[in-house]
């Protein structure tokens, strides 16, 4: 069946972001150089307050409230705008619509015709295909989540922003949820926002830590994503990326 | 079926407090009648008080409809025109102030004994809480839920009409709700100030006439009425909202 929950072309892109970004006259970040890698896992994390989610913002072409001088440029020079999912801590799901509607609730708002079974094969592809008549309040977090992950999908963007998806989950939820996004968002060039440490062992293809100076490259392990919690490997890049975490100064 | 129980008990309570009140003072019934002395009247005087019931019955639905229709509009428009919202804002505000009793008398100047003056009074004082509630609800819209409509490419009038008008429907049933309370006093101070007919005028005609009992009965149908279309109004918003808690 040629659905398309994997790669959406061919050629992906992936996005670089260069400049500064001040707050009312306070520097957020200055010279400061963002490369996400096409088709693969960029994991940023660092403490809060130092600007990562400012970065989600201005790729997701979102309101700010602050300076940005700089560029933001795509490999093949396309803008980012359009290009984008974005799915974030909280589910967002509008709680007046079923979970089929809230799937395809980028088309209600474009305007656009909506194409119910590839919505409908998503939901099932997330596992909730006996409850697409049921409203957000219905479902658990975790369910709700996948709502989001389909919805995300449903979109079909090749640029796909995570803001700490997984956070508000429970252990072994985050660990399914994680799984699942990882495999529906292959071929996706994917920025993943997140504290947790582990998470960024597991998924990243790349690990960037911000702090107030910057960003830093964090090494990954030899072996690809996504990689099993338990296996030495994964375990020892968490333990590596904890202690550079513990020494860095409070934002 | 609970809930019917519970009103039909404080109602057979507060009855017989009313009728322990005048068996206790022994006061004369031109003073406080009794509740069956106010049942003798209401059944004899049946036809009078319908009469009357129907017209301020008219003036309190037809100022509902347009009130509320008037306070949604408003709303809309204080949420797409910050233009609206600087200069609009504060003058709604500020008419908030002035107490629409005070404007009854030179509303019936202007537009007379009829109904007219009597639907404007009660479109007056329910406009407020519509538009104010529904423009809470329009505004209070998830940040997060309007990010994501942007990052979807919604444009501004899709937001406010899949978004945030959708939002904002508990609040806007807030607003009626209280509109439909409001209303009839709208309505009743309209025709206490200058009318010919309605119930406000027959309670006063009754009052004038030491016919107390009648007033009573011509406010308890009043009363009725209100509890009605209160229920009427909130079944009728529970039923848009039923995703809300």
């Amino acid at each position: 069946m040629a659905l398309s929950t994997s790669s959406p072309a061919s050629g992906l892109p992936g996005v670089t972001l260069q400049g500064d970004f001040s707050h009312q006259h306070q520097v957020l970040f200055r010279d400061l150089e963002l490369r996400v890698e096409a088709a693969e896992w960029t994991c940023l994390l660092g403490p809060s307050g130092v600007g990562k989610s400012t970065l989600l913002r201005l790729l997701a072409g979102l309101e700010t409230g602050g300076a940005f001088t700089g560029t933001i440029d795509t490999d093949d020079h396309f803008p980012l705008q359009g290009r984008v999912a974005y799915m974030g801590q909280a589910d967002l799901l509008a709680p007046w619509l079923n979970i089929h509607d809230n799937v395809l609730l980028g088309a209600r708002l474009r305007g656009s015709a909506p194409d119910h079974g590839r919505a409908e094969t998503l939901i099932a592809r997330v596992g909730l295909a006996d409850h697409t008549a049921k409203r957000p309040a219905a479902l658990s977090g975790g369910m709700r989540q996948r709502v989001a992950l389909a919805r995300a999908l449903m979109e079909d963007r090749p640029f796909v922003l995570l803001d700490e998806p997984f956070a508000a989950l429970d252990a072994k939820t985050r660990a399914e949820m994680q799984e699942l996004a990882f495999e529906l968002l292959a071929g996706r060039t994917v920025l993943l926002v997140t504290h947790d440490p582990s998470e960024a062992a597991r998924l990243g293809h790349h690990i960037l830590i911000m702090t107030a100076n910057g960003l830093n490259r964090h090494p990954t392990p030899s072996r690809p994503p996504i990689r099993p919690y338990d296996a030495p490997e994964t375990l020892a890049a968490q333990i590596a990326l904890m202690s550079q975490l513990r020494s860095q100064p409070d934002a | 079926m609970r809930k019917g129980y519970d009103i039909a008990v404080s109602f057979v309570l507060a009855v017989g407090v009313w009728q322990l009140v005048v068996w206790a003072t022994g006061v004369p019934h031109y003073i406080l009648p009794g509740p069956y002395r106010v049942w003798q009247s209401f059944v004899f005087n049946f036809p009078l008080i319908m009469e009357h019931a129907q017209i301020t019955i008219a003036e309190v639905l037809i100022g509902f409809v347009i009130g509320a229709a008037l306070g949604m509009t408003t709303a809309m428009h204080l949420m797409v025109s910050p233009a609206a919202r600087r200069f609009m804002l504060p003058v709604m505000v500020f008419s908030q102030a002035v107490p629409v009793f005070a404007l009854a008398p030179i509303l019936t100047l202007w537009l007379g004994y009829g109904i007219a003056s009597k639907i404007v009074m009660a479109i007056l004082i329910i406009y407020f809480p519509v538009a104010s509630n529904f423009f809470d609800g329009l505004r209070r819209c998830d940040p997060g839920l309007l990010d994501l409509a942007q990052t979807m490419g919604a444009s501004e009038t899709s937001t406010l009409l899949r978004l945030r008008l959708p939002a904002a429907l508990p609040s806007l049933g807030s607003g009626l709700r209280l509109a439909a309370v409001y209303a009839p006093i709208g309505a009743v101070i309209g025709e206490w100030v200058g009318s010919s007919q309605g119930l406000g005028y027959l309670m006063l005609l009754a009052n004038g006439r030491a016919k107390i009992d009648l007033m009573f009965a011509a406010l308890f149908v009043l009363a009725l009425f209100t509890v009605a279309l209160h229920a009427l109004v909130g079944r009728a918003s529970k039923r848009m909202t039923d995703w809300s808690g």
